[in-house]
């Protein structure tokens, strides 16, 4: 049977994060309670966490949380990695043994920053380097999968339903600012490790819920510019795509949304006009990323956290505030589970993205 | 468009039985009684050839044909021109006429005992064609005393691996759902309401019926639930995947406006998608939430039409809660469709059964659903080669019309079918005797079941499950090696 | 009353106790909760899941704060009255009874909705209601208030798109955004506003205990279906 990554699996699923603006750290046990309120939205196939400022001892360093099949993965990943990196630290990443979740890779994490002379040579920002090099292991290693690699984050995630992943990679243990949880649904089984979500490149993530229809227009725009999707996922292309609008391209994240979740033209035919010239030029300047098709997505990243919904709003997605967090989730009860009188509870519109961003003074 | 040519010959004893029998008006009488030709209106039934007492009456194809060109047939300049002089989307009927599109089962040979094993005589041995579909539990249950518990849920028993597909009330008369409904009864299978509701002089079927929800939610009550034997989700259908449905106000009359619940005269859409699916967790939501109003009694099908990836959406649906899936393929038929999307949209049956079974198989939930599958099944061959590929059971529709009357004339859409069976208009639904179209379809689902079973005894097989998925009583002709791949057979002489 | 809790008692009682008055608390999530319910009175309280009072045949639920989404799906008889607001695809094709919804519904509020005979299946939306409100309408009558929103749109893109039959009531003078061209607007006159939106209002109110008249202060535009511009006309028969 071909597996994910060889062909393309359509999945639904569940999301949930929770963001504090003001920088303080919480425990994952809250976005384990979160998003196992909606266990029926996924059937036992992939579950997943993204944590933002769980690693403030090396919030300097790349963290690469890596997957290996064997212990010569291993060995030959991390040849490759000390001829291009200086590793302050690496360990096996602890988990709870439990009988929910089965065929475990061995898990490492690492914690890394390019040597200079490497990276000078490269002609590439640190973050290009560093994105490159796991694409490489991703693409050239045979059983070895970087799951994510981005500074003071890191993403954890494996085949079970996301509160047994949560149990199993001690979750509670770990305090961030910023948490995404992604419960899958995907039509195939066995599931895959690599192939559960959240997906990670360098510091951004995304978890995300529906299928779009624009998936191979996207994909074969977005591999115009040099990146590769190997799992054929909906998540993996909306990913690159942020990456390439925002680091390549320089958009802001609320532009992106706006090439993401483009407005119909009726409708911005009656927006004021600074809106519609806007709108209309990143329409056309951008069309081959307009994702069409159901989706809610969170995207975190390095002091901050977008939701967005497709422009029809074929997805649920509620949003909420309580003081200076903010939650986000599929359904109001995995917000109402950890915070049960919210200061305001809403329904973000179709195509409008809800950014929210660490305060300033905020120390992270 | 004028397509067909009525002619008669001296014969013809002037008794105007054609003219009475034609409901396109392509036969009129002039003053004197004599008869007049409307060659445009003909659709080619075949009706009055039937009814001619002389056999007078030829409808032949129009010799005058458009210049012959390499790319551009007959067929697209007429419709070219159609659409020029309306701006109308070209709507169709019955299945699929896509050009170069195989048939799959044409390609496919079965096997019969020689020497190695023996062959059975159907008529003088058992022979067992009775199938059980449903869900069944990943293993047994014991009780406190150590007996097996019974943990199946409930599962519909068929005396034959055929039922009849789902056609609603709206796009067929009342006569044809009662023929159909009273002989899925004398057969102990199983009729399919459609989407336009259940008639309530049909309620005494109830044990042989199974009643569809579609996207338009016509006539769906907690009673209309509960008066079945299985309840079908649909999604799609084979004819138009992904597309809605639209019944014309014209076809809202009387008894059907009162089964769909909409009122007279005003057209009864249903959307495209269920605005309660957009995902498969939506999915599993509704089959559930059918389950809680019918409390766990009734299996939940879910059909859909076989697209490019059918495999993962079948193991997405194995998965939904759902019971029994239903696929239906490229030419499955409609009572009205787009024709371009009729034409065009979708995949064979024959290959999307394989990948289906296939697909479920590698993910070992196979035995954890049943699959039914239609779109195209013409003989009981095709059924038993279905079943070889990897099915449970076959519905018919296109088959069951024909029984009853039906030329394939793909009209249906006019809403004159003048067999009586795709139209609301009395004088023409009068045609079909309920009680001798049920003894027809009878008749022939119990023709096919001995042919089955004469295919079955021939290969040494006595029991239908024996032949579910049974791959090596297959072998292809005229096929290339990647559709033999998908089909998982090998080639004849292999 | 008995009063339950869901955490504890399970969703089963809720058919056990369906004659008589009953309220479930604690819900955080569940589903199908009142689904198919031919009887009886069920208040909730908490934040239930998906799917509540689908198919809800005669019954009478109340839900103390929000409801997810898909709630009153196929809804045939009876009344869901929601203190909070609504999630997406409220009262999907739903046939027949009266869902009231105190705060804001989500997208596709009302989509399909049906009427037949003495059946006429009526949604009342007190605060706004996002896009897509009353798409596919067939029949019925839903009626968005805005209360709270005075001046504000109260309806969101694609109002009663592709809707041919019932009307859908608005209480604003402003237009629905991007009206489609097969739909008509109109203002409502006393006599209509008397006759039908009055009862149904003032039973609404009365289960919120809040003043009628404020549900019925300013004007009223109706929209409906153009009957001049059916969708038989978009098909050539071949």
């Amino acid at each position: 049977m071909k597996r994910e990554g060889e062909v393309r699996i359509s999945s639904g699923c569940a999301i949930s994060g929770i963001f504090c603006k003001d920088g303080k750290r919480i425990s994952g046990e809250a976005i384990r309670k979160s998003i196992a309120v909606m266990h029926n939205r996924s059937n036992g196939l992939g579950g997943g966490f993204a944590a933002y400022g769980i690693y403030p001892q090396y919030k300097e360093y790349f963290a690469l949380h890596i997957f290996y099949d064997s212990q010569l993965a291993r060995e030959e990943t991390e040849r490759f990695l000390d001829k291009r990196f200086d590793i302050i630290n690496l360990s096996k990443i602890p988990v709870r043994q439990t009988p929910k979740i089965a065929d475990a890779p061995l898990i490492w994490r690492y914690f890394v920053l390019p040597l200079p002379h490497m990276l000078q040579d490269s002609q590439l920002d640190e973050d290009e380097y560093t994105s490159r090099a796991t694409i490489m292991i991703n693409d050239s290693i045979t059983g070895a999968y970087v799951v994510s690699c981005g500074k003071d984050m890191g993403v954890f995630k494996a085949v079970g339903y996301p509160e047994d992943v949560a149990d199993f990679y001690r979750i509670e243990e770990y305090e961030g600012y910023s948490w995404t949880a992604h419960g899958r649904y995907p039509t195939n089984t066995p599931g895959w490790w690599a192939g559960s979500h959240p997906f990670s490149l360098l510091d951004l993530t995304v978890v995300h819920n529906g299928e779009i229809s624009s998936y191979d227009a996207n994909r074969r725009a977005v591999e115009m510019y040099g990146y590769s999707c190997n799992l054929l996922t909906d998540t993996e292309v909306i990913t690159y795509i942020l990456d390439y609008l925002t680091r390549k391209q320089r958009l802001t994240l609320k532009e992106s949304s706006e090439v993401i979740a483009a407005p119909f033209w009726s409708t911005i035919a009656i927006k004021d006009e600074e809106d519609r010239k806007r709108l209309s030029y990143l329409r056309k300047m951008y069309s081959s990323f307009l994702v069409t098709g159901p989706f809610s997505i969170l995207v975190g990243f390095r002091g901050g956290m977008m939701a967005l919904n497709d422009r029809l709003k074929l997805r649920s997605l509620v949003a909420a505030e309580k003081g200076s967090t903010v939650y986000f989730s599929s359904e109001e009860a995995a917000i109402r589970v950890i915070e049960e009188n919210p200061d305001r509870i809403w329904a973000p519109q179709g195509g409008d993205a809800v950014i929210v961003t660490l305060e300033k003074g905020a120390d992270v | 468009m004028r397509r067909y040519r009525i002619r008669k010959d001296e014969s013809c004893v002037s008794c105007l039985r054609c003219v009475r029998e034609c409901s396109f008006g392509a036969i009129t009488a002039g003053d004197d009684k004599s008869l007049v030709f409307h060659h445009e209106k003909c659709t080619d039934c075949q009706r009055c050839v039937s009814f001619c007492p002389a056999g007078a009456i030829y409808i032949t194809e129009d010799e005058n044909r458009f210049r012959r060109n390499a790319v551009f047939s007959e067929d697209d300049i007429k419709e070219i021109r159609l659409q020029a002089e309306t701006g109308g989307v070209l709507l169709s009927s019955m299945g699929a006429s896509g050009r170069n599109v195989p048939i799959y089962f044409d390609k496919m040979l079965l096997n019969a005992s020689q020497v190695t094993n023996p062959s059975i005589d159907p008529l003088r041995e058992p022979m067992e064609t009775a199938v059980f579909l449903g869900q069944r539990p990943e293993g047994i249950e014991r009780n406190q005393m150590g007996d097996i518990e019974d943990n199946l849920p409930p599962h519909l028993e068929l005396k034959t691996p055929i039922m009849f597909s789902a056609m609603s009330y709206g796009a067929i008369s009342l006569n044809v759902h009662k023929a159909l409904a009273s002989a899925a009864e004398k057969l102990g299978i199983y009729w399919n309401t459609g989407e336009g509701g259940l008639h309530e002089s049909l309620y005494p079927y109830k044990e042989h019926t199974i009643v569809q929800v579609a996207s338009g939610r016509f006539g769906v009550h907690e009673t209309y639930l509960n008066t079945a034997a299985a309840i079908e989700i649909k999604i799609g259908q084979g004819a138009k995947p992904g597309i809605g449905g639209h019944l014309t106000g014209k076809k809202i009359i009387g008894d059907v406006s009162k089964t769909r619940m909409v009122p007279e005269g005003l057209d009864a859409i249903s959307p495209a998608p269920h605005h309660d699916i957009y995902s498969i967790e939506d999915l599993a939501q509704l089959v559930m939430s059918i389950k809680e109003a019918t409390h766990y009694e009734k299996p939940v099908i879910v059909k859909v039409a076989a697209v490019h990836n059918i495999a993962p959406i079948a193991s997405g649906i194995a998965r939904s809660g759902a019971d029994i899936i239903s696929i239906d393929g490229y030419r499955g038929g409609t009572g009205a469709a787009p024709k371009r999307i009729r034409d065009n949209v979708g995949i064979p049956i024959e290959l999307a059964i394989a990948s289906v079974d296939q697909r479920l198989r590698e993910e070992r939930i196979r035995d954890r659903v049943s699959v039914i599958v239609s779109g195209g099944i013409r003989n009981s061959s095709d059924a038993v080669k279905a079943i070889a590929l990897g099915a449970d059971a076959v519905s018919i529709g296109t088959a069951a019309l024909c029984a009853l009357g039906c030329h394939i004339c793909a009209s249906c859409h006019t809403g004159r079918c003048a067999w009586g069976l795709a139209t609301q208009i009395p004088e023409l639904t009068k045609r079909l005797d309920p009680e001798k179209g049920a003894e027809l379809l009878v008749n022939l689902v119990n023709a096919w079941t001995r042919e089955i079973k004469e295919i079955m005894g021939g290969m040494g097989i006595n029991s239908i499950e024996a032949l579910r998925g049974n791959r090596m009583a297959l072998r292809g002709v005229d096929l290339n090696e990647k559709e033999l791949e998908i089909l998982g057979i090998r080639y004849a002489g292999e | 009353m008995n009063i339950f809790d869901i955490r504890k008692d399970g969703r089963d009682v809720i058919r056990r106790f369906d004659s008589n008055e009953i309220t479930i608390t604690g819900c955080l999530g569940e589903r199908y909760i009142g689904c198919g319910m031919k009887k009886g009175v069920l208040h909730v309280k908490g934040t239930p899941g998906n799917a509540l009072a689908a198919y809800l045949d005669g019954g009478t639920v109340y839900v103390d704060g929000n409801v997810q989404d898909a709630a009153a799906d196929t809804m045939n008889a009876g009344l869901l009255a929601v203190n909070g607001s609504a999630g997406d695809a409220l009262a999907y094709g739903m046939r027949g009874g009266r869902v009231y919804v105190l705060g804001d519904a989500g997208y596709r509020a009302g989509v399909h909705m049906k009427a037949y005979e003495d059946k006429k299946s009526i949604l009342v939306i007190g605060g706004r209601a996002g896009s897509f409100l009353g798409e596919y309408l067939a029949g019925g009558i839903i009626i968005v208030l805005g209360l709270g929103y005075e001046d504000k749109r109260i309806t969101g893109y694609f109002c009663g798109n592709g809707m041919y039959a019932g009307t859908i009531y608005l209480r604003t003078d402003k237009e629905p955004l991007n009206l489609s061209d097969k739909l008509i607007k109109r203002t409502v006159g006393d006599d209509e506003r008397e006759r039908i939106i009055r009862p149904i209002v003032t039973d609404f109110a009365s289960r919120f205990s809040i003043p009628p008249e404020r549900c019925l202060e300013g004007g009223f535009i109706a929209i409906e279906a153009d009957k001049s511009k059916s969708y038989s006309q978009l098909y050539a028969a071949v």
